[in-house]
């Protein structure tokens, strides 16, 4: 009991604002939500106190111990009438400002630019498709490494609230956010912006936000979606336009060199190598960097049958999942990188398959 | 429960043993079992809380890993709402509704053993579930698809269970219907019925009307998983967002299918302390109604953020506000009975101001919520988890202790230590509110529920949240004792141990109750 007490006294005054209420707000809708949050807030605790202070007086002093005669009335309409009508004309008062709220949220039109995400279990997938930056395209992963989740190394100031590749946008700005996802539910929330937006597989979804201030925003994925839900954070940079302009262009060119001929014939050695990476990034959660997966839900890849059985089989399976499994789809990956997964995949552990993937045949396997 | 097997009458022969509760057609037998039954979920799902609460303790993967984490608040949830909540709401209705309004036992006795022993099996399908290839379902108690279609054979399992468990609720509520239309003692007509009475008969037909909804959400489930359909994939022309519609149409009735008995209880237990008849009888029952009626507008309040049309979005806020209006009726009937009372404040009474305080306030948590931006900023984070463990927990479990401390003298013969009582009582408050206040600002502040692991700033109230946890575990361990000292040492129960009760099984019946209560019917003024 004394922790709590002391933990309760000795909120800092820099933390007292979002230790105890919703995250400061960065956009005029994080405003407005922040608002009537305070106003139904203060409404409730008024009704409370007034309710109950009713309760404990009788507590007090009707109580049979103080010799208090109990009274027999009950039922009395004009108390009844006042105690129906008065509530309701109290919600009349929340829902006003509560609908302004509800219609500028929905307004979706008229965005400066548009960013889709597109979540996979587990991590985000960012692609700008209308404005300045147009045409970026990146996967955001959590960036926190595993001997902090497991207590190996101490944990940093970000502890899951990092990726590799945050969403950057200019501060000022309308972005429209569309969401939609790959393999199950999953939901983009950043909430010192305001927004929280389900990602649903086969659908397209929208909502917007309008960053003030420069700074860096985090959120989570708030919809169960299997075993690293907790671990596929969104960080949103909100940056100057004229910064905003320069992670523009360097995020381009950087896009521009990594791009491979598709004809081009890799060795086994560079396959190996490009597929350790993208296999680390992609498959280690589930199938782990040793091959040897979590049994059943997440099968071993070391001595499977797939990866030891024939190699178009293999490609094919890793480019559209398998239905009623955790196995996803992966073809939004690059022809070069399925190819060297495979690659790997058959060539690793106690797999000697010997044969390796080239791009251009994985470009064949795709329909 | 040997001093109601005393009362047996000596001309009926009755198996003895386990046989006499397997075949058994009593009321009071099949309430006893379905109390122990529930009482033995509770601790069940305790534990898997205590699971969750333990790996939440402090930041990073300590005790389980992320996907026996999702197992357990997925069966920690589905255990809590069908294997505990429900069946001791079912348990009270089975010993009081007769005994209250003056029938013999319930109107299908059968049926009624059938309903009850249909839960055991449900319950090992849940348990089972955990040690099949793949562990148990890991989708959150809510079972929203696509995920579901993921999931190993547990969720099979899963599916099935609540299938039985809502075979049970079904056949238990025609028979709660049954007798309470026609088995009332002659003169006993519907507004003279005790209000227990009364919120079970409108929970029942909650029971019937979504029932078969969940039971349909989960067999698409089961198809879309087996057999090739595609409710819920839109590749195949379906929809995930079908499932939630369907589900929450179960779901949010459900929410008062738990919350309408626990009115019942308290509404019972205020009165007989206050010595004062309860203030506005008749708007309570429409008030009960009323709620009933509105559970049925409002379940996409559950799914803002799956992105509905702005008019949607409007007409569920305006009919979940809505809701807020015979909620404070409710509350108002029960202060104003206190008022000018003749108050007492034994154990049942305890709970039940418990209940009133702590209910409100995840009534306001939830008005909080009803407004659609705030839900939308708050939607799937420990604030939602907070509000709705005021209203199940501090709403219909304090409601249940209550209850139980209330008529374990008519149903046992015997009191319970009321010192021990207060205490447990004031261990359960207290803990309840460090487990679950907290929350609050861990939702506020942003943190997603059912994840294994947290950001830094969270960690300070999710360590107050745990150790709470645990302190409410151990005095429900507690509670545990205090009624089993009540059944075997307990002090002898005078006739009418609490002054102010004056329905039927107080005024009519002896203490302990007879075995079998009205073999004529109670004559009602």
């Amino acid at each position: 009991m004394a922790g709590i007490g002391m933990l309760f006294g000795a909120a800092g005054a820099s933390w007292a604002q979002s230790r105890y209420n919703l995250q400061p707000p960065q956009s005029p809708i994080a405003t407005q939500i922040y608002d009537l949050h305070m106003l139904v807030l203060v409404i409730c605790v008024i009704i409370f106190v007034g309710v109950f202070s009713f309760m404990f007086y009788a507590i007090v002093k009707h109580r049979k111990s103080v010799g208090h005669k109990a009274a027999q009335f009950h039922e009395n309409t004009t108390v009844e009438i006042i105690w129906t009508v008065i509530p309701f004309f109290i919600l009349i008062g929340m829902a006003y400002p509560a609908t302004k709220t509800i219609i500028a949220m929905k307004d979706t039109s008229t965005p400066d630019m548009t960013i889709k995400a597109t979540a996979y279990q587990w991590k985000w997938g960012y692609d700008y498709l209308n404005g300045e930056g147009e045409g970026i395209s990146f996967f955001s992963n959590l960036a926190t490494p595993k001997a902090q989740i497991e207590g190996s190394r101490p944990k940093g100031q970000s502890y899951l609230l990092e990726v590799d590749n945050p969403v950057v946008v200019p501060v000022g700005r309308k972005v429209r956010i569309l969401t939609t996802a790959n393999d199950v539910l999953h939901a983009w929330m950043v909430p010192a912006l305001g927004v929280k937006q389900d990602a649903i597989p086969g659908f397209i979804r929208d909502t917007w936000f309008k960053a003030e201030k420069p700074g860096t925003y985090r959120g989570q994925c708030a919809e169960l979606c299997g075993k690293d839900h907790g671990f596929m954070p969104i960080v949103v940079e909100a940056v100057e336009p004229e910064k905003y302009a320069q992670w523009v262009a360097e995020a381009k060119s950087k896009q521009g060199a990594s791009v491979v001929d598709p004809n081009k014939q890799f060795t086994l050695a560079e396959l190996m190598a490009l597929g350790e990476k993208v296999f680390a990034g992609n498959c280690a959660v589930c199938h782990l960097a040793s091959g040897k997966g979590m049994p059943p839900a997440f099968p071993a890849l070391n001595g499977s049958k797939v990866a030891t059985g024939p190699k178009d089989a293999h490609v094919k399976l890793v480019l559209s999942g398998k239905a009623n499994t955790a196995m996803a789809s992966f073809k939004q990956l690059s022809d070069a990188d399925l190819a060297a997964v495979v690659t790997y995949e058959r060539n690793s552990w106690g797999n000697k398959a010997g044969d390796l993937v080239q791009p251009a045949e994985v470009k064949a396997l795709r329909k | 429960m040997e001093a109601v097997h005393a009362h047996e009458h000596g001309h009926e022969h009755h198996p003895s043993g386990i046989m006499r509760w397997v075949t058994t057609t009593n009321h009071k037998d099949i309430g006893t079992l379905y109390l122990w039954f529930s009482f033995t979920m509770f601790m069940v799902g305790g534990v898997m809380a205590l699971i969750i609460r333990s790996e939440l303790f402090q930041p990073g993967l300590q005790v389980v890993n992320p996907d026996f984490f999702n197992q357990m608040t997925t069966l920690h949830g589905l255990i809590m709402v069908f294997g505990a909540i429900m069946p001791a709401f079912v348990g009270f209705a089975n010993w009081q509704i007769p005994m209250m309004s003056g029938a013999p036992d319930m109107a299908f006795p059968r049926m009624n053993n059938w309903s009850f022993w249909l839960l055991p099996p449900a319950a090992l399908l849940l348990i089972i579930s955990l040690f099949v290839p793949g562990g148990a379902a890991a989708a959150g108690w809510t079972l929203y698809a696509p995920l579901t279609v993921q999931l190993g054979m547990g969720m099979d399992l899963t599916i099935f269970a609540v299938h039985i468990l809502g075979m049970s609720s079904i056949m238990g509520s025609i028979n709660i219907i049954t007798t309470i239309l026609n088995l009332r003692a002659p003169g006993m007509n519907m507004m003279k019925m005790p209000l227990f009475v009364w919120t079970w008969l409108i929970t029942a037909y909650l029971l019937i009307a979504v029932m078969p909804v969940l039971a349909g959400a989960v067999t698409m489930t089961l198809t879309d998983r087996h057999f090739g359909t595609h409710f819920f994939n839109a590749a195949g022309g379906g929809d995930p967002v079908l499932f939630q519609h369907i589900f929450w149409f179960f779901g949010h009735p459900e929410v008062y299918i738990i919350a309408i008995p626990a009115f019942g209880v308290v509404s019972q237990v205020i009165p007989a302390f206050s010595r004062k008849p309860l203030f506005g009888y008749t708007s309570m029952v429409y008030a009960t109604s009323s709620i009933a009626i509105l559970s049925f507008l409002v379940w996409a309040h559950h799914m803002y953020t799956v992105g509905m049309p702005v008019q949607a979005q409007l007409f569920y806020m305006y009919a979940t506000m809505l809701i807020a209006v015979p909620t404070g009726v409710k509350v108002f009937n029960w202060v104003a009975t206190m008022w000018k009372g003749s108050l007492t404040f034994e154990t049942p009474m305890l709970f039940a101001i418990g209940f009133l305080f702590l209910f409100t306030m995840g009534g306001f948590s939830g008005l909080v919520l009803s407004i659609t931006p705030v839900d939308i900023q708050l939607h799937d984070t420990y604030y939602v988890v907070a509000h709705f463990h005021y209203v199940m927990v501090a709403g219909a479990l304090f409601s249940a202790f209550a209850g139980v401390y209330f008529w374990l003298p008519k149903w046992t013969g015997r009191m319970y230590d009321e010192t021990l009582g207060k205490w447990h009582f004031w261990l359960t408050m207290i803990f309840f509110n460090v487990t679950f206040f907290v929350q609050h600002f861990l939702g506020l502040a942003g943190m997603p529920r059912r994840i294994p692991d947290y950001a830094l700033q969270f960690a300070d109230f999710n360590m107050i949240s745990s150790i709470g946890a645990f302190g409410f575990g151990l005095s429900q361990v507690f509670f545990l004792y205090i009624v089993l000292k009540a059944i075997r040492s307990g002090e002898k129960s005078p006739e009418r141990p609490w002054e102010g009760a004056d329905t039927l099984e107080w005024t009519m019946l002896p203490t302990p109750a007879p075995y079998h209560s009205f073999e004529t019917p109670p004559v009602i003024k």
